[in-house]
């Protein structure tokens, strides 16, 4: 006989521990993961977006065995796939609770989740040895994109339709391969039924999958290295005895206790809405999309829902002058000042030629691609913070001052970007998405070199704590 | 930087502001308010049931709503098949539309959209479906120019006819159209030119066109109606009708409103309760913290 594991528990769970870390997992990652004791406020939304997950997996299992993908007409004239949503909010029991907690928590998620990066953002949470925690999360957030993107078609209403119709039309500005690669995306020369099918699919299995994946990495990569904290400091530095860190306390039972009440705030904003305002003054449910999907009437006004809108404001500033009076300047002096002052020759030579290669672009391509590029650099710009931000300290709290107000814009910025993206364009709208849209980029670019500027205060070698 | 800030808070301002200008000056036509207590009174909801049977389901369905869910309104399955079930054989089926689709296009050129959720796809910025509906029900008036001899203030050039009539009658209008003229070559202004466009209670039409002097003249499209003449009722009785009518398709594009809105009642002040719980859950744990 092989030789037994030799586990300290007893009894049932002995028996299990010999076969399967059970123990050793709720150990792991719960009872003797030690979590710093100073989080506050910002911490609440990890676990949130855990919960909203939980919420969208379960009601989306019980939709799905309602909701019929199909863009024909029933004998009444109205799309199946319409009437079946129809069909859940009346016939099916519960069908209404289930189909708004859905719809509320796509949007809940982005809201928890755009919390929990401002979170990383502030705290330093991506800095070394945090960086592939940072990567998968933003994995998960570019996945959470896509999910949403592809779900919001199911309804088939208008806003569906002609918000799919816009988004996959943009893949057609891509030189040479876009108008194929759009058809190739649709299945059809125009949103179909073949697309809402096909979208289907992606968004109850393959999506979800993929984010299972990730979320699964994101924790595993955050208990390996721990978790950064307010002060950013290093609570492994200083351990005790037995090699636990002094700062640091059990998750399970002081984190879980914690996110129990957490939990139950988050529930009373969330049912606020499920149950006396579920279309969220036409912002989670758009009134266009209670009229069913009519490929021959275009609305007049497309926006996509609220969490798309800054990135949306992204792509409809990027214009011709946009381009020429707004980016080249921009890029020759950012080229110079690389070349001036980066330390690594290969930063220097890779910096510059991506910035010719750019200016190239810009009088060959159109400037409808450089706004898909655009909009998809504001999201994928985010992975490079582990390296960009080059200041010597992770916490917003002892950095110098300005930073704050560096911060402060970056909010506004990205607040009004979202603002103007549900709004019709319009002369001075333009112009204000077009200064929002440099700022955003701007933010970034410059960090390697702002980020390292001013008087930093010295952290800290412990947290900052104050029993209650 | 604290400047950079407040100039783009100013910045941010004044979007704001043109926005909201931009959202006032879209519709000519303002929205009336729909007298909200109708949608609780259960009257005016079974009387509203009526009105549609008869009066709007004879063209556009509700596909989505079964005859036998009117019991929330108030309604016996047995009053429910004498009175209101025309063009069904059973309770339990939905409110389907007797007119033929290809018919209805014919007709109407357009086919009548399912009324299912119309009060929910109405609703915009400027007001409730509700409000949309009210209005738009209380603003026709007479067309000749028109193939169903009808138009509407809110709804311009709309394909319905004025269903509802026999109660309030017909009536004309005056539509007054005032633009900047400009000269063709030099592109300069030439003062602003009103144009009269006036509908009789038949619909005739008569147009006039005359130079806007004095005052500080806007472009901008106003419509004036007239009085209606030979309903059946009269106007307060009409608006109350059609307010009946808008209450029960508000009921009908999202039944179970109120049944939600009851629940959560209850789910919040549970989920108080509970927080109060975990607060001091919490705060037992996290005595010992030190």
């Amino acid at each position: 006989m092989a030789q037994q594991k030799q586990v300290e528990t007893t009894g049932l769970l002995g028996w299990v521990d010999q076969r399967f870390p059970l123990t050793a997992t709720w150990k792991a990652h719960l009872s003797e993961y030690y979590a710093p004791k100073n989080f506050n406020f910002w911490y609440f939304f990890g676990s949130l977006a855990m919960l909203v997950l939980v919420i969208q997996i379960v009601t989306g299992i019980f939709l799905v065995m309602h909701y019929k993908p199909d863009a024909s007409l029933n004998d009444a004239g109205v799309p199946v796939a319409f009437a079946s949503v129809e069909y859940i909010m009346r016939d099916v029991p519960w069908g209404w609770l289930v189909r708004y907690l859905h719809s509320t928590g796509a949007s809940a998620f982005f809201v928890v989740v755009y919390m929990h990066m401002f979170r990383g953002l502030i705290y330093g949470s991506y800095r070394k040895p945090r960086e592939l925690v940072w990567i998968f999360g933003c994995l998960i957030f570019l996945c959470l994109m896509a999910e949403a993107f592809f779900g919001y078609l199911l309804p088939w209403g208008q806003m569906s339709y002609w918000g799919a119709q816009v988004i996959v039309n943009l893949f057609a500005a891509i030189p040479f391969i876009g108008p194929e690669l759009s058809i190739w995306i649709r299945g059809d020369y125009v949103v179909g039924d073949a697309t809402l099918n096909r979208f289907f699919a992606f968004h109850v299995i393959a999506i979800p999958l993929v984010l299972l994946g990730l979320v699964a990495a994101h924790i595993v990569a955050l208990h390996e290295v721990g978790s950064n904290n307010p002060d950013g400091v290093d609570i492994k530095a200083k351990k005790d005895a037995n090699g636990v860190p002094l700062d640091g306390i059990p998750f399970h039972p002081y984190y879980t206790v914690h996110d129990i009440l957490g939990v139950s705030v988050f529930l009373i904003a969330f049912s606020a809405i499920v149950f006396f305002a579920p279309e969220a003054g036409g912002y989670f449910l758009e009134y266009n999309n209670f009229i069913p999907a009519d490929p021959l009437k275009t609305p007049p006004h497309i926006a996509p829902v609220w969490y798309f809108t800054p990135y949306y404001s992204v792509l409809r500033a990027v214009t011709d002058d946009f381009l020429m009076y707004w980016m080249t300047p921009f890029l020759v002096l950012y080229a110079l000042l690389a070349v001036g002052t980066a330390r690594q020759a290969s930063v220097k030579v890779i910096t510059l030629a991506a910035v010719v290669a750019l200016i190239a672009g810009f009088f060959l391509v159109e400037a409808k691609f450089w706004g898909v590029v655009a909009m998809g650099a504001a999201v994928l710009i985010l992975f490079t913070m582990p390296w960009i931000d080059h200041s010597p300290v992770r916490s917003i709290r002892y950095r110098p001052g300005w930073h704050k107000w560096v911060y402060g814009v970056f909010v506004v910025v990205f607040l009004v970007l979202g603002y103007l993206g549900v709004q019709p364009p319009e002369e001075l709208r333009n112009l204000v998405a077009k200064i929002g849209t440099r700022l955003y980029f701007a933010f970034f670019m410059l960090m390697p070199w702002w980020s390292a500027m001013g008087e930093f205060k010295s952290a800290p070698d412990r947290v900052t704590f104050a029993a209650h | 930087m604290k400047k950079l800030f407040a100039q783009l808070a100013a910045l941010l301002a004044s979007a704001v502001i043109a926005g909201t200008a931009a959202a006032s000056g879209g519709s000519s036509y303002p929205l009336d308010r729909f007298p909200v207590e109708k949608l609780t009174d259960q009257a005016a909801l079974q009387n509203g049931a009526k009105l549609f049977v008869n009066y709007c389901l004879n063209c556009h369905g509700a596909s989505a709503m079964r005859y036998n869910r009117l019991r929330d309104i108030g309604l016996t399955e047995d009053q429910i098949k004498r009175h209101l079930m025309f063009s069904a054989e059973k309770v339990g089926e939905p409110m389907k539309v007797a007119i033929r689709a290809a018919d209805a296009k014919e007709w109407f050129g357009a086919l009548p959209p399912d009324l299912s959720v119309i009060a929910r796809a109405r609703a915009s910025h400027d007001g409730t479906g509700s409000d949309w509906l009210y209005t738009y029900l209380r603003a026709y008036y007479r067309d000749g120019t028109r193939s169903t001899g009808w138009n509407n203030a809110l709804f311009e050039n709309v394909g319905m006819p004025h269903v509802l009539w026999p109660m309030q009658g017909a009536r004309g209008a005056t539509i007054e159209d005032v633009r900047e003229s400009r000269d063709a070559k030099t592109g300069k202004s030439e003062g602003f030119v009103r144009t009269t466009i006036s509908f009789d209670a038949q619909g005739h039409r008569t147009e006039a066109t005359d130079k806007v002097t004095g005052g500080h003249p806007h472009a901008g499209k106003t419509i004036r109606l007239g009085k209606p003449e030979g309903g059946g009722v009269s106007s307060a009785e009409y608006d109350s009708q059609v307010a009946d009518l808008v209450a029960f398709i508000t009921y009908l594009s999202d039944p179970t409103a109120g049944t939600r809105v009851r629940l959560g009642v209850w789910v919040l002040m549970f989920l108080a309760l509970f927080t109060v719980f975990a607060w001091n859950l919490n705060r037992i744990y996290w005595k010992d913290v030190k």
